[in-house]
This record gives structure tokens, sequence and C-alpha cells, in this order.
């Protein structure tokens, strides 16, 4: 007799939606709620992100929420930084103490406080927060992040690649992806390649390791790293040489026509020819005549030399670009070596892309009008699409390569039409944003703030944040001849900067959500030496740190004074079209997260903190005429009643007194409500006709700026060539007023190039490569969010070490065995662990786990945790700077352009580790003292408490 | 397959008790052995108590000890349940048999007809529970070191073997002899030695169940190796079924069960057969040692030595 | 009871489809994290903080290269109970705790009566069976038996939590006995096939192999034409002139 069951068991009491936060990929979900505890979590099935699933992470949050790695109140530090000795304080002592500390900055020199975040989703808030309090020391943590992918593609098109863009996944005919393990649309990505896979479309994956994706991938081209802009390239020579590139949708889209200024040595070499309006000039071959290109209807001319009415010469955008490639420079045998990936991939693959782009053209019978107001009865779609991101984006050749990506979408015509890679709204923008960088010399005085948000993006020399001598303003050296372009700023230079005071000391470091003192940094052993330097009279260099972090991690113990955070289940967030919106191609999004457990400990959400802080500074954004608070009721009065310009607030749905107006209208009481009935989101779906072509179709820009997403309705011109780079280049040859110092002209020379192009990665090209044959790089495990997951105890079932991943015939040529320990060395050090065999590698090139090695005493586990002894961290490998150069200085080690922070330019030897037979991982370093850590247990049974009947 | 020392405890103290028990028996049937009370109680004891102190400690590496009872339900289909239910029932007869030949009777008086039934009951009895403890693991197709008719066969025969041993000794102990019964034990001893060759020929012949290729139904594409481990500390069925030994360190303990369970409790008991009371009762009582613990190696190496199939999706390139 | 039924009703299943999955995971997190507060509650957790972190899963997944070098390819691999139609799982266990359902053909292990003699986990082949070291008792995958029939979950939920949580879409789940359902035809088309079929335990649960890659490699290879690279040579001069009178033609079309 079969026992009967019960079929229908209650699931939960009540089901509570919000955001996921287990990473910043910012799914919906539904959490159970069972006698007060969390019972099951998943995917909310409206969402625009992620449609009802939910990944490995987000379904482990259980976990993450009741971790005992959790911070529990306010903590003072007594001892040393680093000891962990700390006292418990009341937050009313905490905020008091922020606040004198902060105050004294404010009203002598703002800049001495550098403000740096992490991996949070509210630089919106943070940001406003830095420049009300006029210091234009902010950023988050961009600058390591991607950077280059952000400003590679603004610079270029007005999207990006990033979080603000994505293939067409219903239509793509052929998806080509570069460099991507997980990247922060996680479910989005998968659900695509759920789709492709569903449709028989070829995925090929381009990496050097075969892994997640690449394991699906139809193809896997295991490139070397670092030469994807050859590779690239020499897909771009193909496309020329067989006569496979979109000419109307160059001359329709982007400045191919515009004619250049051909004038070697004088100030405007290089620069667009222009109307006395300044609008860029074209050769109009039916009139013979110069017009501007802005004009909708003149047949420009792609190539010939023109002579401009000065006498001057110039050519077109595209004949520029025929000259560098679809010379031999990087045809396919040149750069079959230098990449790894055979001449007769390269031609085929580029027939590929051709022929699905061309022979699998897409015709929607939707009637559209374009930015001139002529209406088409169809859109065209050229069904390839790509996506790149880390890969490309974490060598200092990134931002060039991204480009070249970018141009090579753009020649095949597959940019925002059907099948073809879709802005997210608010995207396109202008190019690049009208948004300048705010610092500059007189615009930082004391208890005044910044005219301006502190981030945003340089058009020329006299963008930048430089002194008359052309030295830094920005403690990072961000929008200085270091990194001109660098519109997410350098987080990964400021502890270095700080503690080197070049180019000042700062006083007070404030940061939040990021794990400097670990996995966020390059040069571990370097960064926690800055961390604890001090003055000659025993004072900290950098003088005081406070810190805001939810769990007790490696950064922790070094602050001054700790902020505990609450986890993203106690939580109101605001992820607002302001910051980076979850928005979908066929419509703007943005969403949020509400409290649906109440914190156990003496915790606050960070925002609070920030906005009570900013009152308590009495910031004029934060503070009412009376001096009285101006969001008494914290980060959900903000969210609701604060305005960025007039009807602009932090979420653009269900605005005005009706709740009835999107994008503008003025603070709805009933808004957070309203989102909470929505499942936490809003979705604006847009019409037919807005779906593609955006940056150039009437319908859509003119709705964008009548929301305030864009400035003005003008169609976005594609920038195959780059106007500012060329402006820094003439500048490093001395035109202009704002001249780069000497040391920097040769490099800023050379690497702005109008045009992308190719260069070889700096560590390597700094070394000599038979010492160090060998790239490092990392990837992210799918089910672990950087150095958060350990302390899950149940993704860390998973993966609790990381092993070295090296290719099984080459270990085997220097005769290394699964398993074996190894010395992996780098110019800077050496760490010792052990290795992983796998066919699917690039022969010179090894990987690990990223952040899955801990230092003993974090993360709430016990000192034996084998994240502690048998993994570890490449980042200690990593230099932060290159390499002297001319004149002893030294570079970060960052892409020239935008200062983006070089992880995976790593090169390395590996060495067998004879002689020590110890299987434990080195560097070892001391273990981390928590003060009061609540006893762990040695099992768990949750879930017990939900069962109907007792164990 | 990992050795659990309860388990290996219960199948060689069991069968050793079912063993003496069953040589008891045959002993009063056959009229060899006499009535006595102190020897009565002596032999019974032992096996009664070796037998429940064996199916006491299998409880043991139960996760739900109290819940035992439940696994005398299913003897229609398991063979773990056969057994439970075979050993008890084979106390019915041994314990009335125990109670009548040590409380009744004049001492050295025959058994009566009734212990004669009782006698052959707890034989079958002790030989069918000892066969189903063999097909416990004779049964599952998983492990191609077990799943050998062979299997049940060796733990009716050492299971006699070690009783035999255990009662030449006691025999010696109490002076009582039994004309030749010292040849039974050497045949048993010889027997279990051939089997026991028998069963390595077999296992080192038999092909593996599986491999990589053919568990992930991907071998028409290449040959299959692990990448990433689902979990990078060992789970239960790692620990449980994952248990690895090195074919050296099996030989070497083979040779130690060749000497240990056969070789010198042969040489034992041939020294009774020559040597006077003295030299016997050392014999016998060498003899004992000795297989006792060989006995225990050669229960031992049965699990270690058991590859499971489950190895394949862990690694193992064929089980 | 420990006799498998004659026949089941349904023959309830997965199917999963190599092809598509990424292992990622999701399968395994929202597995232990339904299935600790359901009717295996709950999946405990030995040393979850310390060395050797270790627990109840009901589902795992693998990773395995497939192959030597170039032409080798790496494959993704959940692993779970296939519920299969005659396993010795079930027929060994002294207490009928092990048992195949008559309704669907789901195995399940009664937390209730199991006394954790481990002996079913030693008679899969396919280590779906995990023994709880707290609770003392066998657990399995229950092909989530609590919600597939509940009528607490909206009717689209009324599937098991892996496959709700899979991001690709490469789990599905329904009645491999009725040849008209999606998963049948799922089967069918994608040639699906039983794990160690030769073992002849009748797995219930599909696996749906890797589609062949077209790498250029291989006769799967993208066929092209070079019809345009030969255009290109027509017109007389440089590369560059070509390039550009093909330009100008082109535009003045
Ligand atoms: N070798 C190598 N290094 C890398 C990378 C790489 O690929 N390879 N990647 C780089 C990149 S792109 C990035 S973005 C960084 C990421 O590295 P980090 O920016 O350090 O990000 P995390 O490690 O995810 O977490 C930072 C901190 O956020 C805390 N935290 C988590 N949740 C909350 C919360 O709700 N509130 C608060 N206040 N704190 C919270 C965590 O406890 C942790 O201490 O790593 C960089 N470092
Ligand atoms: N699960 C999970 N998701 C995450 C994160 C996480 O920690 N875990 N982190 C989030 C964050 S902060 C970020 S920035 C994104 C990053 O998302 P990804 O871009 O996926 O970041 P990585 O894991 O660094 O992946 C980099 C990939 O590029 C490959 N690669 C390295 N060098 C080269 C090269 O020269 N050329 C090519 N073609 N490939 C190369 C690596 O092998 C790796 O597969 O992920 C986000 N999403
Ligand atoms: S991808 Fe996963 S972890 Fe990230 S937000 Fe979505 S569900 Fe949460
Ligand atoms: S959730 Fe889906 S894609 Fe992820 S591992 Fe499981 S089956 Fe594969
Ligand atoms: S997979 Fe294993 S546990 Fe599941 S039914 Fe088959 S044999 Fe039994
Ligand atoms: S462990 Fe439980 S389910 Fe398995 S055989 Fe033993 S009693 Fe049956
Ligand atoms: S069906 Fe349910 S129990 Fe089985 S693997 Fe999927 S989630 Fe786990
Ligand atoms: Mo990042």
């Amino acid at each position: 007799m079969e026992p009967t069951i019960d079929r229908s068991p209650d699931v939960a009491d009540e089901i509570k939606t919000t955001t996921c936060y287990m990473c910043a990929c910012r799914c919906g979900i539904r959490v159970f709620l069972k006698n007060g505890d969390v019972r099951y979590i998943e995917g909310n099935r409206d969402h625009p992100v992620n449609k009802g699933v939910l990944c490995g992470k987000g379904s482990a949050g259980i976990m993450q929420h009741y971790a005992p790695s959790r911070l529990t109140a306010p903590l003072k530090r007594v001892g040393e930084r680093g000891s962990g000795d700390y006292e418990e304080i009341s937050w009313e002592e905490a905020l008091s103490l922020a606040t004198e500390w902060l105050g004294e900055v404010r009203s002598t020199d703002p800049r001495k406080l550098a403000l740096f975040t992490g991996r949070d989703q509210s630089q919106a808030l943070t940001g406003w927060w830095a420049s009300q309090f006029g210091t234009p020391n902010f950023a988050a943590h961009g600058g390591f992040c991607s950077v280059n992918m952000a400003a590679g593609g603004l610079y270029t098109f007005g999207g990006s690649f990033w979080e603000f863009g994505e293939p067409d996944w219903e239509k793509t005919e052929y998806f080509l992806l570069f460099g991507v393990a997980e990247d922060h649309a996680s479910n989005p990505i998968k659900m695509g390649l759920g789709k492709l896979k569903e449709r028989g479309v070829k995925v090929a994956a381009v990496n050097p390791v075969r892994s997640g994706y690449g394991a699906i991938a139809d193809e896997w081209i295991g490139i070397k790293p670092g030469t994807d802009g050859l590779f690239v390239a020499a897909l771009i020579h193909e496309l020329f040489e067989a006569r496979t590139v979109d000419l109307d949708y160059l001359v329709r889209y982007t400045n191919a026509p515009w004619l250049v200024i051909q004038a070697p040595g004088t100030a405007d070499d290089g620069l667009f020819a222009r109307d006395d309006e300044g609008n860029p000039l074209v050769h109009d071959s039916t009139s013979g005549a110069l017009k501007s290109g802005l004009l909708p209807d003149v047949a420009p001319a792609l190539n010939g030399e023109f002579e401009l009415a000065d006498g001057k010469k110039a050519v077109p955008v595209f004949q520029l670009m025929a000259e560098r490639y679809a010379s031999g420079v990087y045809s396919p045998e040149r750069v079959a070596a230098q990449t790894g990936v055979p001449a007769e991939d390269i031609r085929r693959i580029a027939r590929e892309l051709a022929e699905a782009a061309f022979e699998k053209e897409i015709v929607l019978d939707v009637e559209w009008t374009d930015w001139a107001g002529r209406t088409h009865d169809k859109m065209i779609g050229r069904p390839v699409s790509m996506h790149a991101m880390r890969g490309i984006s974490a060598h200092s050749n990134g931002f060039n390569t991204c480009r070249l990506i970018h141009l090579l979408q753009i020649l095949l015509g597959s940019i925002d039409c059907p099948g073809g890679f879709r802005y997210k709204p608010p995207y396109p923008k202008a190019i690049p944003p009208h948004l300048k960088p705010a610092g500059k010399l007189g615009e930082v005085a004391p208890d005044t703030p910044l005219p301006g948000a502190p981030l945003g993006f340089v058009e020329g020399p006299e963008d930048l944040l430089v002194d008359e001598a052309g030295e830094p303003l920005r403690i990072d050296k961000a929008y200085s001849w270091d990194a001109p372009v660098a519109a997410h700023g350098l987080m990964h230079m400021v502890l270095n900067n700080a503690a080197k005071k070049d180019p000042y000391g700062i006083d007070v470091l404030l940061m939040y959500m990021a794990n400097m003192s670990w996995n966020s940094s390059m040069n571990v052993p370097g960064v926690i030496k800055y961390l604890t330097d001090k003055e000659e009279d025993g004072s900290y260099t950098i003088p005081k740190i406070i810190y805001s972090d939810a769990y007790f991690s490696e950064m922790v113990p070094y602050a001054d004074l700790i902020l505990p955070d609450t986890t993203y289940l106690e939580r109101w967030d605001c992820i607002s079209l302001l910051d980076r919106p979850i928005s979908e191609p066929d419509g703007p999004a943005d969403s949020i997260r509400q409290p649906v457990v109440t914190p156990d400990r003496d915790v606050r959400p960070f925002q609070d903190v920030m906005i009570d802080l900013g009152s308590r500074l009495k910031l004029p954004g934060f503070t009412n005429e009376d001096g009285s608070a101006k969001y008494p009721g914290g980060y959900p009065d903000y969210i609701v009643n604060h305005e960025r310009t007039p009807g602009v607030g932090p979420l653009a749905g269900w605005r005005g007194e009706d709740g009835e107006s999107f994008g503008k209208g003025a603070p709805n009481p009933d808004q957070l409500e309203r989102y909470i009935e929505n499942g936490c989101f809003h979705k604006h779906h847009l019409e037919d006709h807005q779906l593609y072509f955006k940056h150039a179709n009437k319908g859509y820009l003119e709705w964008a700026q009548s929301v305030g997403f864009i400035g003005s309705a003008d169609p976005v011109v594609f920038q195959l060539y780059s106007e500012p780079l060329q402006k820094f280049r003439l500048a490093a040859q001395g035109h202009g007023a704002q001249l780069p110092p000497k040391h920097h002209r040769r490099r800023i020379e050379m690497f702005f190039d109008p045009l992308p192009f190719w260069y070889a990665p700096f560590e390597g090209a700094s070394l000599d490569e038979s010492d160090f044959p060998m790239h490092a790089i990392t990837q992210r495990p799918m089910h672990m969010y950087h150095s958060w997951g350990s302390q899950n105890a149940w993704l860390r079932q998973i993966t609790a070490q990381n092993k070295l991943f090296m290719n099984r015939e080459r270990a085997e040529q220097m005769d290394l065995a699964d398993n074996d320990w190894v010395w992996i060395y780098s110019h800077i050090g050496r760490v010792k662990a052990q290795i992983a065999l796998m066919e699917g590698v690039n022969p010179h090139t090894v990987w690990t786990w990223n952040a899955i090695g801990k230092r003993k005493g974090t993360w709430g586990l016990d000192n034996d945790a084998p994240e502690a002894t048998k993994g570890f961290l490449l980042n200690h490998l990593i230099s932060e700077l290159l390499p002297e150069r001319d004149g002893g200085y030294r570079y970060s080690n960052s892409d020239p352009i935008t200062g983006q922070a070089a992880w995976y330019d790593l090169r390395v030897k590996i060495e067998k580790a004879e002689g020590d037979a110890a299987e434990e991982s080195l560097p070892r370093f001391e273990p981390l003292h928590r003060p009061n850590q609540k006893p762990r247990p040695d099992e768990l049974e949750f879930g017990a408490q939900f069962r109907e009947t007792p164990l | 397959m990992h050795p659990a020392y309860s388990v290996i405890f219960f199948t060689t103290a069991s069968g050793a008790g079912y063993g003496v028990l069953s040589l008891t028996a045959i002993g009063i049937i056959s009229g060899l052995v006499k009535r006595d009370m102190t020897f009565g109680l002596v032999a019974f004891g032992i096996a009664l108590g070796l037998i429940t102190a064996g199916l006491l400690s299998s409880t043991a590496h139960l996760g739900r000890p109290e819940r035992a009872w439940r696994a005398f339900s299913q003897w229609r289909s398991s063979w773990l349940s056969r057994e439970g239910v075979m050993a008890v029932a084979t106390y019915v007869p041994a314990g009335l048999l125990a109670i009548l030949w040590i409380f009744t009777g004049a001492p050295g008086s025959a058994a009566t007809s009734f212990e004669v039934v009782l006698a052959l009951l707890a034989v079958i009895g002790s030989i069918i529970t000892l066969y189903c403890t063999g097909m416990i693991y004779a049964s599952l197709r998983t492990i191609r070191h077990w799943n050998l008719s062979i299997v049940p066969i060796n733990y009716v025969v050492f299971g006699l073997m070690t009783g035999a041993v255990l009662f030449g000794f006691l025999l010696h102990l109490f002076g009582e002899s039994i004309e030749g019964f010292f040849w039974i034990t050497a045949l048993l001893l010889a027997g279990g030695l051939a089997m026991k060759t028998l069963y390595w020929m077999h296992v080192d012949a038999a092909k593996p169940i599986s491999t990589a290729e053919n568990a992930t139904g991907l071998g028409h594409i290449g040959k299959v190796r692990p990448f990433e481990a689902a979990h990078s500390t060992k789970n239960f069925v790692m620990r449980e079924m994952g248990y690895e030994i090195a074919r050296k360190h099996v030989m070497r303990l083979r040779n130690l069960t060749y000497l240990l369970a056969f070789g010198l409790p042969l040489l034992g008991t041939l020294a009774t057969i020559v040597g006077g009371t003295v030299m016997s009762l050392f014999g016998s009582f060498f003899a004992l040692a000795t297989i006792a613990v060989g006995i225990f190696i050669e229960r031992w190496l049965f699990f270690a030595e058991a590859e499971h199939v489950v190895n394949v999706y862990y690694g193992a390139e064929a089980a | 009871m420990t006799t498998l039924p004659e026949t089941t009703q349904k023959k309830l299943g997965l199917v999963i489809d190599l092809d598509t999955c990424v292992g990622c995971q999701a399968c395994v997190t929202s597995c232990k994290e339904w299935n600790t507060g359901g009717y295996s509650a709950p999946l405990t957790d030995q040393d979850p903080y310390g060395a050797d972190p270790h627990g109840t899963w009901l589902n795992r997944v693998h990773a395995y290269e497939v192959g030597d070098g170039a032409k080798s390819q790496a494959v993704h691999f959940p692993r779970s109970c296939l519920h299969c139609e005659e396993p010795d799982c079930v027929t060994v266990c002294p207490t009928g705790a092990s048992y195949k359902r008559e309704e669907d053909g789901i195995v399940l292990v009664n937390p209730d009566t199991c006394i954790g003699c481990k002996l079913c986990s030693w008679a899969c082949p396919y280590g779906a069976r995990e023994y709880d070291y707290k609770v003392g008792v066998m657990r399995k995958c229950t092909l989530c038996v609590d919600r597939i029939y509940n009528d607490n979950l909206p009717e689209e939920d009324r599937v098991p939590a892996c496959v709700r949580a899979c991001p690709t879409g490469a789990r599905h789940f329904g009645d491999v006995a009725d040849p008209q359902s999606d998963v049948s035809k799922l089967v069918a088309d994608r040639e699906g096939y039983d794990l160690m079929a030769d073992f002849g335990y009748k797995p219930q649960n599909k696996y749906l192999p890797p589609r062949p890659k077209r790498n250029g490699s291989g006769v799967q290879a993208i066929e092209t034409s070079d019809e345009p690279t030969t255009k290109a040579h027509q017109t007389p001069g440089s590369a560059l002139e070509k390039l550009f009178s093909w330009a100008d033609q082109k535009l003045s079309r």
C-alpha cells in the first residue's frame, strides 16, 4: 500500500515581490514567507529582466540572507587597522562621528573626501551626494570594471554593450560573443542563448577559455588574450575585400562620408571640415558641392580628395577607414600567428557574418519615419548580433578593441536594426553624451556644491580636470592626461594615490560595497600596506576610512568606522533610469526593492545613512531652507520626492499627482505603492514604429526628448572616426590651449587615434615575453558573485576551492599533472596554487575562477576553510602600476584612454612547486579577527521549521 | 565501497555465530556432542551472543535504528529484509533448543526427537540467514565485485569455517573431543581458501559495468574527462561509494588474508591433529586468534575492493 | 511497499538538453531551496562554514570535456534521479520506504519510514540518492511531487522548481509515456537517450545529446559563397581604387 502524500501543502503565508540582488542583473523575484522566515525565492514571470527564471545565485539568496557573516552593529576601530579590535557603538554615535569628520573636510577642502562605491546601483544618489558635498573625488567601480565598453560604445554609437543594449534574441541569425563568461545580464544572456538554440542560430564564442556559454557555442575561437583587436580588424579587412559592407547604412547613419582635414602639422589636421554653422561637411556627388553632412538629401561621396574653402585638402572618413583596414596590415595571414586564429577561419567567419547579414536580411512591414521626416514602409534588418565584455575591456587596448567591434557591427549595418544589436532606452544618447565632468579649477570650494556631476564625458582637452601645470585634480587622476576619457573614474588607483599623496593626500575615504583590500584590488599586498601606511607622527597616511558593508569582508577590518548595511531583502532600493536601468530594447524600465523581512540586527540601509548624513551636514540637496531634513523619511522619501530636474526623479513610472505620467511629472506620493502593486517594477512599452533605428527614428527620438532621456531629437550619427580623440592627439602635437605635460605627449599622440587600431597590451609589451610566457586571466563562476558567494552555505559547497586551469598538452610538455601544485610568477610576485588540466583553453593561457580565494577569518568561515587554505587570488600578481617609463613616471596598469584597469594583461610563468610539500596555497596573510563573531552552526537544517510533521 | 566497521563486525561476528550454532546443532543431531550443561551454556551462549552482537551492531549503521523493526516488512523483494526475518526466525528453534538442551535431560543423554527437529531447523535457519546476508551484496548489479553467485556461497562457507575454528577451540577448551572434528575444520578452511581464490579470480576477470563514455552517452564524441566537479568537496555518494584503494595495497591485504584467514588457522588445526591436549588447545587457540584477524581483513577487503559503477560520473574511466 | 507497480498510469520525468545547458547551477540551488522546505524538509548541510562543507542535494551538475584537443567539446551534465521504471533502488529497500508511485511513476522515499540503511543508494548506478547525515534518512529527487499537483500554486507553476528556474530552458518536464506530450516529441526529434540504457533500469528521464558543432572543421560548417570576392576584381587599378569604384557604383545605383 502506497503512502498517501499531501499533494497540496501550503507554500507560503505571504508572497512579496522585490528585486534580487545576489548580483547586479536585478531580476524580479517573489519571496515566499512562512511564519516570518524566507521559505522560497522564485523569479517573477512578469518581470522584464528575467521573465520568471532565476539563476544559481538568486536561488541561493536564503543562505545569503541568513549568513553568519552579516554585520550586526556599527563598529568603531579601537586597535590598529587590520587588528579587528572594534567596539560596537550606537548609530547616533556613528553618525555624529562621521558628520564631524566629513563636516571638517567640507568646510576646509572638500577634495579631501574621496567617496568611492562598488557594485551598488545607487550611483544616482551617491554621485549627487558627492556633488552636493562638493568633492570631485567620486566614482563607482566602473573604472576597474568595464568603462572601456561603456566609453567605447558611447563614443562610437551612443549606446554600448555592458547594460545599454542587447542582441535581438528573437530575430538574430548569427551571434558572436567576445570575452564573456557571465556578465551583468546573467539571466537575459542565458535566456537569449536558449532562444538561439531553439532556432538553431549559430553562436560563436571568441574566448581563450571554453566554458559555460562557450561550451554550447557552435564554434569556439580560442584566441590569445589581448589580440581580439587584430582578429576583428582582420574580419573588417575581409568585409572590405569581399565588398560585404552596408554602404547605404554607412551613408545614412554614420560619419563615413564626413570630410576629414588633411593638413599635417596644422591645428586642424584630422578634424572634420565644417561649415560656418559648424556642421560637418561632405562632398555631394550630385551637385559636386560641399554640403552639410547633416542635411537629409545629399549623395555624399565616400572617397576622393576634396579642396576646402581655405584651400586645405579633405577626404571622407570612409577613405581613411579603407586605407587602414583594407590594407595588408590586418590581413588574416598577418594576424593569424599573433591571435592564434587560423587565417582560413577568419575568412570563413567573415563570410558567415556577411552571409547572415545580407543573405538572411530581415524585412519587417513596419512603417516608420526617420529623423528627417522621410517615412519608410519597411524596417530592413541585418540579423547579425554581437556582445562583448571584460575579455575585451580588461585589457590596456580595450577601448580601441571595443571600438573595432562596433565598427564591425556598423559596417554590417547591424546596429539597432531587426536582428542586430538593440539599444535599451534611455539609450541612444548624443555621442558622447552631453555631460561634462565637474571639478575644474575654481569649481571646488569649501562649503559649496560642485556646479555639476563629478563624472561625465570629455570632448577635448578643454574638458580635462587638470591644473595649470596639466597635473591631475582628482585623487584617482581621472580626466587627467593619465586617463583623459576616464568616464567612470579609476577606483583601482585611489588607495595607491592617496597613500603616496600623488597628486595629494586625502583626509576621509568613504567607501561602499567594495572589497578593496582583496578581490577588487590589484597588488593586494601593496594595497594592504597603503591602508596601513603611517606618517612620522604615527598617524595613518589615509587618516580616516569610513566603510559600509553588509558582511564581514576582507575590507571591514581596515576601516575606522563601519556602517553595517542590511541585506537586499531588508531594504528599499531604486534601480533608476538615472543610473544603470533595467530597460529592455522594447522599452525603458526601472524598479525598486522593498523590505520583505525586517532586520534582526542593528543595521541600516546605506542610502538612508547617506541621506541622514546629507542633512546632518546641511548639504543643499538634502536640507530645506529652514535647515530641516529634506527627506525625513529616508530613502523611500527621497525615491518618491527627489527631483533631479523639474519633473524628473529616481523613478520614471506613475509620476504626476494622478500617477498617470511617465518620465516627467510631479512627485506622486503613491508611487511606491504603484510599483509594489506592479511587482516592484515599471516598464513602458515602445510602439512598433519606435522599436528599431532609434538613433535616427523621429518617432522614438521625439518621444525620448519628451520624457527627458535626451536633450534634443537630433539623430545620433555614429562616430566611426572620433574627433574628440583627434583633439587630444593634436594637443599632444602641441596645438591648442590645453597641452599635455611633456612626458605624456608620446603616449597621447600614439594612442589617441581617431580610427580604432590594435596595439599590444602594455604589460606583455613591457616585459620579456620569454620570462613570462603565459597569459593569466580569470572567469566569473556563474554561481558565485565576486567575493560574496563564499559566505553562502549552499554556493560554497559547489566551489570552495579554485584551481589554476591549464592546457593539458602544454602542461604535459612542462611535465605537470592534474592537481600538481605550482608557483605562478608575475613581475611583482608569486602565488602557489593547484592546477587542473583541460582541453578547452588557449595553450598560452592559464585561468582560474575569480574571487574564490579568501583571507582567513573573513566571511564567517572557519580558518581552515578551503577558500583560505587552497583557494587563491591572481590579484596578488597584478600590478596596479606599469613598470617605469620615460622620466621614471609610472602609469597605472590601465587603458591609456579610459583608465580601465587592465586585469587581463597579466603575464606569468608557471613552475612546479617542488620541495614544499604542504598542499596549501600561498601567500597566506595573517588571519583577520572578527569582533564578537557569533558561533557558527556546524550543521544546518534550514527548512526543518517548515515541516508540518515533526522530524 | 566505504568499509563500515559496524557492517564488517556484523557480518563476521554473526557469521561465526551461525557457524558455531550450526555445528553445535549438527553435533547434537549426530549425537557427537554429549549433553553437558557448561558446554551447552558456552556453545549456545557464544553462538547466540555473536549473532545478537552482530545484529545489534548492524543497526548501529542505520540512520534511524529506532525504526529497525520496519525492515522485516519487505521480505517479498528485499534480501536485507529476508535476512532480518530469517535471523529472527532462527532464534526460535535455536533458543528453544538451547534451553531444552541445557536445562532438561540427564547429562550425557541423547537428544529427544523434538530437539533433533529444533536442531535441524536451527541449522537450516543459520545457513539461509548466511545466504541472505550474502545475497544483500550479490544482488547489487551496480557493483561487479559483489554481483556474483559465488558471493552468498562464500558467506555460508566463511560462516561455517570461522564457526568451526571457534567450535574446535571450545571443544579443546572443555576437553570434549569429537573424533576427527578437526578434519571438518581443515576441510572448511581449505574449501574457504579455494572459494576466496575463485572469488578473486572472478572479480579480477570481471569487466567493468560501465565507462564514463557509456554512462554519459557522450562516447560517440570522444573520450570523456571531468572538467568541473559538481561540488568541490566530497558529497555522500563519493564518501560512501567513492572509496579508493591502491592495487598494490589490495595485493598485500589479499596475501595477508590468505595467511591469517586460511593458512595459519589451517596450521593451528593440523597442530591439533598431531599434538597432545596442551598442544591441541594451543593450536586451536592459535587458529582462532589468527582467523579472527584474518576474516576481518577479508571482509574489509570485500568492501574496500568493491567498485561502484557510479564512480564513472566522478572521474573514474570505468567501474 | 517495495515491489514495483506492474505499470504506471503516467511516466513523468525530466528531459534535459545537453546542447543548451550552460552549467549555471540554477537547477541545483533552486532544487535545494524548494526541497529543503518541502516534502523532504530539511536537506541538511554538514560543516557548512568549515573545512569540509557538504550537504544533501537532489540535483547536481557536472561538467565534462569530451574528445581531445581541438576536436574536443565541453558538456554540462545535470544529474538527478531518473525515476527508472525498473530500479533496484526500490526493490532492495527492506522497509518499503523506497517506492515507485503507481500514478505517475515517480520514485519516492518516505522520510517517515526510512531507516537509513543506505542500501538503495548502493543499488542506484546514477548516484541519485543522497543520505541525509543529520536526519538519518535517504533523500532523492521527488520530481517536486509537492509542486506539480499543488493547488496552492498557479497552474503554470506546477512544474519542478529546477524546470521553473532554468534560465536557458534546458530542462523540460512531462509525461514521456504519452507520445503526444511535448517532451515525447522533443525526445523523438532530438534523439533523446537513456543514461546507461544497457543497465536495464529504464529511466523515465531522458537526455538530449549536444548538437553537432558548426565550426568549419566539420561538415556542418555554414555554406557560403566566395562570389563577392571574385566580383571585386573585375575593375582595374589598385586594390583600394577597385574598392572605391565598387563603392561609387553601388551608391550611384
Ligand atoms: N583578478 C580579478 N580581479 C577582479 C576582477 C576580475 O575579473 N579578476 N573583476 C573586477 C571587477 S569587474 C569588479 S566589478 C570587482 C568586484 O569586486 P568588489 O567591488 O569588491 O565586489 P564584491 O567582491 O562583489 O563585493 C564588494 C563588497 O560588497 C559587499 N556587499 C555585498 N552586498 C552588500 C550590501 O547589500 N550592502 C553593502 N553595503 N555591501 C555589500 C560585500 O560584502 C563585499 O565586501 O572585482 C574586480 N577584481
Ligand atoms: N555570476 C556572476 N555574474 C557576474 C559577476 C560575478 O562575479 N559572478 N560579476 C559582474 C561584474 S562586476 C562584471 S564586470 C561582469 C563581467 O562579466 P564577464 O565579462 O563575463 O566577466 P568575466 O568573467 O571576467 O569574463 C571575461 C571573459 O573573457 C575571457 N577573456 C579574458 N581575456 C580575453 C581576451 O583577451 N579576449 C577574449 N575574447 N576573451 C577574453 C575570459 O576567459 C572570460 O571568459 O559580470 C557580472 N556578473
Ligand atoms: S542574475 Fe541571478 S543573482 Fe543576478 S539578479 Fe538575477 S537572479 Fe539575482
Ligand atoms: S539551470 Fe538549466 S542551464 Fe543551468 S545548469 Fe541547470 S539545466 Fe543547465
Ligand atoms: S535513478 Fe537511481 S534512485 Fe532514481 S530511480 Fe533510478 S535507480 Fe532509483
Ligand atoms: S535507506 Fe531508507 S529508503 Fe533506502 S533502502 Fe534503506 S530504508 Fe529503504
Ligand atoms: S524535480 Fe524537483 S527535486 Fe527533482 S531535481 Fe528538479 S527540483 Fe530537484
Ligand atoms: Mo565589474
